[in-house]
């Protein structure tokens, strides 16, 4: 991600005269400004589909009440998430990112899967983690930090599987290495 | 085998062959990532498996970004026997298993009546390698499971006992696929696996005989299921097959429970019903085996 900042930067750089160097590469980057309802940071549009929650949605009330309603799903989400930024093992992934939009779009994937009545509005996971660079070993570390969650909210070690059988098959999008 | 990790592959083996793995080998490597008991435990033939049967599981904690080991012992104990085994294996990349385990089997009385010594012990070597070909027992599609295919070469250290009980030669390699998979959705973990084998008693009465020298197809089955992170009980069947005219030999099963104490100390306790062996009927008793792995 820095490493990308820093290629656009620099291809700015090469396609501007020499002459007016440091004020232009300055002005061309303005501070992004956070939304004030929401507290996220502006991202590139894209195409919102459920389908790119990558795993269609549970049937039934049944995973809904094992987690709680959204309620809960909240609380496991930011479980996870808290878990995971303090993790030694995968910290520095999640440095620079925007976490409180990471919060909301994990949290209405979740739901939607769970088919506790929310609509996925985020990015497909193949184009949220692209530019990660993740290896199986942070998805690992992940899942940990999911079980950990699951498990606080105490949640049944069954309905933790089932839910994370919906998981288990986007590592091919989420693990490049 | 993509080419990063052939190379990655070649690295490792290369490092580990001359020991002297610099900083920048260490840096690469992430070992110890497998999830919780994804590895399995060590089978008494000292390959990733269950207790009895061996799995597709490569040993050890790395996944495909590390070097993994694993160290075990195993005690049973039958009426008429006493069994003791133990290895080491190593994991390479999540990919290649290298493994080495010694058995012996006391005979106590048994050795007796068949007038080799009262407390006589048989036993093997096995030398076994595995190689992943295919799939992933965790992640991926839920109906594709892991497939790997492996050999085990036995040497029994016994040359006259298997010559007396009519045992064609006292060393033989078996050959195995095996599949396996943790289907998430139900915590249910299954294996199928089929050996081609001639040996007697898994070896250790020697391979083949003078009317059935051929390898056959046996059959291991195991199916687990996860009661939580650090808990699973399952059973097992193994078929083998009945070479030798002087003793019946019956198929193995297994009922087990395997409780990972820590990330790396994994103890299995199981009630085993290994038939006839060596003329003793009804050989069932208590496993116990622990597991270091890293
Ligand atoms: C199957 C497992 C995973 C799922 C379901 C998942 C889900 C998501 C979702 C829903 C988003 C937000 C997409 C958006 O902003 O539109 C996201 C982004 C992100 N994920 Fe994951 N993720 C998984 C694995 C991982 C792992 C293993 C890591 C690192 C250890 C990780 C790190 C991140 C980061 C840093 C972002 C923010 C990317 C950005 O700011 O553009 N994810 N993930």
């Amino acid at each position: 991600m820095i490493s990308l900042v820093f290629a656009l930067a620099l291809s700015t750089l090469q396609e501007t005269p020499i002459a007016d160097e440091p004020a232009v590469a300055g002005e061309a980057v303005p501070e992004p400004q956070r939304d004030p309802v929401t507290g996220e940071l502006p991202v590139d549009p894209y195409e919102m589909s459920n389908a790119h929650a990558g795993a269609a949605p549970f049937t039934g009330t049944g995973m809904r009440d094992a987690f709680h309603g959204e309620e809960g799903i909240r609380r496991v989400v930011d479980g996870m998430v808290d878990r995971a930024i303090v993790d030694p093992r995968i910290s520095e992934v999640f440095v620079s990112h925007d976490l409180v939009r990471l919060r909301r779009a994990l949290f209405e994937q979740f739901c939607h899967i769970l088919n506790a009545g929310c609509d996925y509005t985020g990015r497909d996971m193949e184009a949220s983690h692209r530019d990660l660079g993740l290896q199986v070993d942070d998805l690992n570390v992940l899942v940990e930090n999911l079980q950990a969650a699951m498990a606080s909210e105490k949640i049944g070690f069954a309905a933790q599987n089932r839910f994370l059988s919906k998981l288990a098959p986007m590592k091919r999008d989420v693990v490049t290495h | 085998m993509n080419a990063i990790s052939s190379h990655r592959l070649l690295a490792g083996l290369t490092c580990l062959a001359v020991f002297t793995c610099g900083p920048a080998h260490a840096q690469d490597l992430r070992n110890g990532g497998k999830l919780l008991l994804t590895n399995g435990v060590s089978t008494i033939e000292g390959s990733g498996g269950g207790g009895l049967a061996t799995w597709s599981t490569i040993a050890g904690n790395a996944t495909q970004e590390g070097i993994g080991a694993s160290a075990h012992g195993t005690i049973i104990e039958l009426p008429d026997y006493n069994w003791t085994s133990y290895g080491v294996s190593l994991g390479f990349f999540d990919r290649v298993e290298l493994s080495y385990a010694r058995q012996n089997l006391d005979t106590i009385d048994v050795g007796t009546a068949l007038g080799l010594g009262r407390g006589y012990t048989l036993n093997q070597d096995v030398f076994g390698a595995k190689l992943r070909v295919a799939g992933d027992v965790v992640y991926g599609d839920a109906l594709m499971p892991q497939i790997a295919v492996g050999v085990q070469h036995k040497r029994s250290s016994d040359d006259a006992v298997v010559a007396a009980v009519g045992g064609a030669s006292p060393q033989g390699t078996d050959f195995y696929i095996s599949a396996t998979k943790l289907f998430l959705s139900h915590s249910v973990l299954a294996n199928a696996t089929v050996r081609f084998t001639k040996a007697n008693q898994g070896g250790l009465l020697g391979f083949g005989s003078a009317t059935q020298n051929n390898h056959k197809p046996q059959f291991e089955g195991s199916l687990a299921y996860q009661v939580s992170r650090r808990f699973v009980i399952g059973g097992e069947y193994r078929t083998k097959p009945d070479n030798l005219a002087i003793a019946r030999e019956d198929d193995w099963l297994d009922l087990f429970a395997a409780y990972a104490l820590t990330r790396n100390v994994t103890v299995t306790a199981a009630y085993v019903d290994l038939g006839s062996i060596a003329t003793a009927d009804n050989q069932r008793g208590g496993f116990l085996s622990l597991q270091a792995a890293f």
